[in-house]
């Protein structure tokens, strides 16, 4: 099987570029490295269907035609990667409504465990998590109204 | 009778569609999604008899066939899937339909929950049923598609914080997955499983090997295995009490099954072994610890959920038949005992406004029946001897043993630091919220006897496996006896090594 350079040059920046918007915090820049990825994997199918051809249906000539299997299978991921990222939208929109931005905060156990680090280590024992969530609301409110 | 197979994902689409039509009249809703469940468990029970006598059933979708079309096939080990998850589906949603009715109006369940939910079905379904790896990718999608909106379902600021996290992390394992894909179409030129259980042996070892890993790592994140567990604590514990239930019952499962799937039919070899029955260890350890660290009875749940997927794939590393067995008879015991623990916590929580260990108190005075309920199955989760959870927990430490290397007798000392720990951590977790005295006053809100109901009904399911676990462990014996010997999977998709049944018989030139 040979395989187009250039199809693998593509697919590994996609994929590249997608990782590391990937790995940013706000929801809108993860959406687009999703949006990047998922191309990125469908040019590794492209190149998985091995050299290109004819269409599968007009062209009668096995010889000549191109794999029909991976193109069907790129058309799926497609759709359904189409709808993830307007699921994905619309939760970032959803928590720019409640938030006023779309970062993905840091998870309760973190902190609380940066919570633990910064004050002394005994008082923080008694405070219970429904609280602690309930502060840590309190500062991205502030947070937003410092942005305003 | 192969036209039941396709079944347990047709009638929940199907249902789905109508459910949406009906989408303003809740009681036929209702009514709708608790006939395909039901008929989903019927169709299941079905099959697993059916397989059980007549070997893997197959049915290729469209009279494409085999290697070309789509084959979807329910073997003994698909077979009591799809009916321990029917079990979970059912008692869930009468639970959630329950709560609606004694709530009230505002209370209930929003119109998108029913199709949402039998959705979630025919993707759990159609992963299971799937004899081709990319359709497992679809089913996947079916049911994470369906998740995503249960996890967010009101759109709180908290659920979407959790479900942002939930979000990302699946779908970054979706594109592993899709990578797999890629890669094993690229070195074989087919994605049906059974013909690639030939296919990839003829390659060279390292291609193997990466493929596996690959696929590998893409399940893992699914079935919560450390280090890519940190997810599941986090995003569960923030969705209604039903829904936090069916996950935890069923989603990791998923991930479970793909890998004694693709560990058994694919790679045969044992290559990665070593490394998964370390990752088993460490699961079950870090994932217990957790639990005894928290002070909030749904997480604490939550990282249980984490410890025990651990055992299952102590299971699957052994890759004995003995081994095998026994990680299959732990996930009906788990799927059944962890959905009835989450159920549990809801109760709680609606009893007394809060899951934190700290504010509640002197449960088991004012609802002695919920003190009851919560303790069975966890007794039963922590393996007391004559419930499930012990039966197959001995199965595990059996196979362990007769393993015999040092690394098996590792997992064999973690699995019972582990249960230990678990009785520890269930333990102080029944004390502090049942037995000490109320620390905080709160109004009680009575329980309806509907919502007890199921609750019961899945921690008494728990407890009947032990009753039959002799022929239950029969079966799984058979079912891992298929999956180790490979050829009843593949001879029945692929007949006589050629082709399936089908109309496409034209020999097709290698692309």
């Amino acid at each position: 099987m040979t395989a187009s350079l250039a199809l693998v040059f593509a697919a590994a920046v996609l994929i590249a570029t997608g990782v590391y918007l990937t790995l940013e915090r706000s929801l809108s820049r993860i959406v687009i490295g999703l949006s990047l990825l998922g191309n990125g994997v469908n040019l590794l199918f492209l190149i998985a269907g091995g050299r290109a051809g004819g269409a599968p249906i007009n062209d009668g000539d096995t010889a000549t035609m191109s794999d029909p299997l991976p193109q069907a299978m790129v058309l799926t991921a497609i759709v359904i990667s189409l709808g993830l990222t307007a699921f994905v939208l619309a939760m970032a929109y959803r928590s720019w409504q409640l938030h006023g931005h779309d970062e993905v905060q840091d998870d309760l156990e973190d902190r609380r465990l940066a919570a633990r680090l910064l004050d002394a280590p005994d008082d923080v024992d008694d405070t219970d998590l429904e609280t602690e969530a309930a502060e840590a609301r309190d500062e991205t409110d502030d947070h937003v109204e410092g942005q305003r | 009778m192969t036209w039941l197979v396709p079944l347990p994902v047709v009638i929940p689409l199907l249902a789905a569609g109508l459910a949406l039509v009906f989408g303003r009249r809740p009681r036929i809703q209702a009514l709708i999604t608790t006939a395909a469940i039901g008929a989903v468990f019927a169709v299941s029970i079905g099959l697993m008899v059916i397989s059980h006598n007549q070997g893997p059933q197959v049915v290729n979708v469209g009279a494409w066939g085999a290697p070309v079309g789509i084959a979807l096939v329910v073997d003994r080990l698909s077979a009591l899937m799809l009916a321990v998850s029917a079990i979970v589906l059912l008692g869930v949603l009468i639970y959630a339909l329950a709560q609606g009715i004694a709530d009230g109006p505002e209370g209930s369940p929003l119109t998108i929950f029913h199709p949402t939910y039998l959705v979630l079905a025919a993707g759990v379904a159609n992963a299971f049923i799937s004899g081709d790896l990319f359709n497992i990718y679809v089913g996947f999608e079916i049911l994470l598609a369906a998740s995503f909106v249960l996890l967010t379902l009101g759109a709180t600021g908290e659920r979407i914080r959790a479900g942002s996290i939930y979000v990302v992390v699946s779908l970054v394992s979706s594109v592993l997955f899709l990578v797999a894909i890629a890669a094993i179409y690229a070195a074989t030129g087919t994605v049906n499983l059974a013909d690639l259980s030939g296919k990839l042996h003829d390659l060279p070892g390292d291609l193997q090997f990466t493929l596996q890993a690959l696929l590998l790592v893409a399940f893992l994140v699914k079935a919560a295995v450390f280090p890519m567990s940190a997810w599941l604590p986090d995003s569960y514990p923030t969705a209604p009490a039903p829904v936090t239930a069916v996950f935890a019952g069923l989603l990791t499962k998923v991930g479970v099954y793909a890998i004694i799937r693709t560990q058994t039919l694919l790679f045969s070899d044992a290559r990665m072994d070593t490394i998964l029955l370390i990752a088993a260890i460490i699961t079950m350890l870090v994932g217990i610890i957790g639990a005894v660290a928290q002070d909030d009875l749904k997480r604490l749940l939550s990282f249980t959920l984490v410890s025990h997927i651990g055992y299952m794939v102590f299971g699957i590393a052994l890759s004995s038949h003995t081994g095998l067995s026994a990680a299959i008879f732990y996930i009906a015991h788990h799927i059944t005992v962890q959905t009835a623990l989450f159920l549990v916590a809801g109760l709680v929580e609606r009893h007394s406004g809060t899951t934190s260990l700290e504010q509640l108190g002197g449960l088991a005075k004012i609802a002695p029946a919920l003190a009851v309920l919560f303790f069975i199955p966890a007794m039963n989760l922590a393996g007391i001897p004559p419930m499930s959870g012990f039966l197959g927990k001995m199965g595990l430490l059996q196979a362990g043993v007769s393993d015999g290397s040092p690394l098996a007798y590792a997992a064999v000392a973690a699995s019972l630091i582990t249960s230990l720990l678990t009785l520890y951590a269930i333990a102080k977790a029944w004390n502090k919220a049942f037995w000490q005295p109320a620390t905080t006053e709160f109004n009680p809100t009575p329980t309806p006897r509907s919502m007890f109901g199921p609750t019961a009904v899945l921690a008494a399911v728990g407890v009947v496996l032990a009753v039959v676990a002799g022929p239950l462990y029969a079966y799984t014996d058979e079912a891992a006896r298929d999956l180790s010997a490979r050829t009843p999977y593949v001879s029945a998709v692929l007949i006589d090594g050629e082709r399936g049944e089908g109309l496409s018989q034209v020999e097709v030139g290698d692309g």
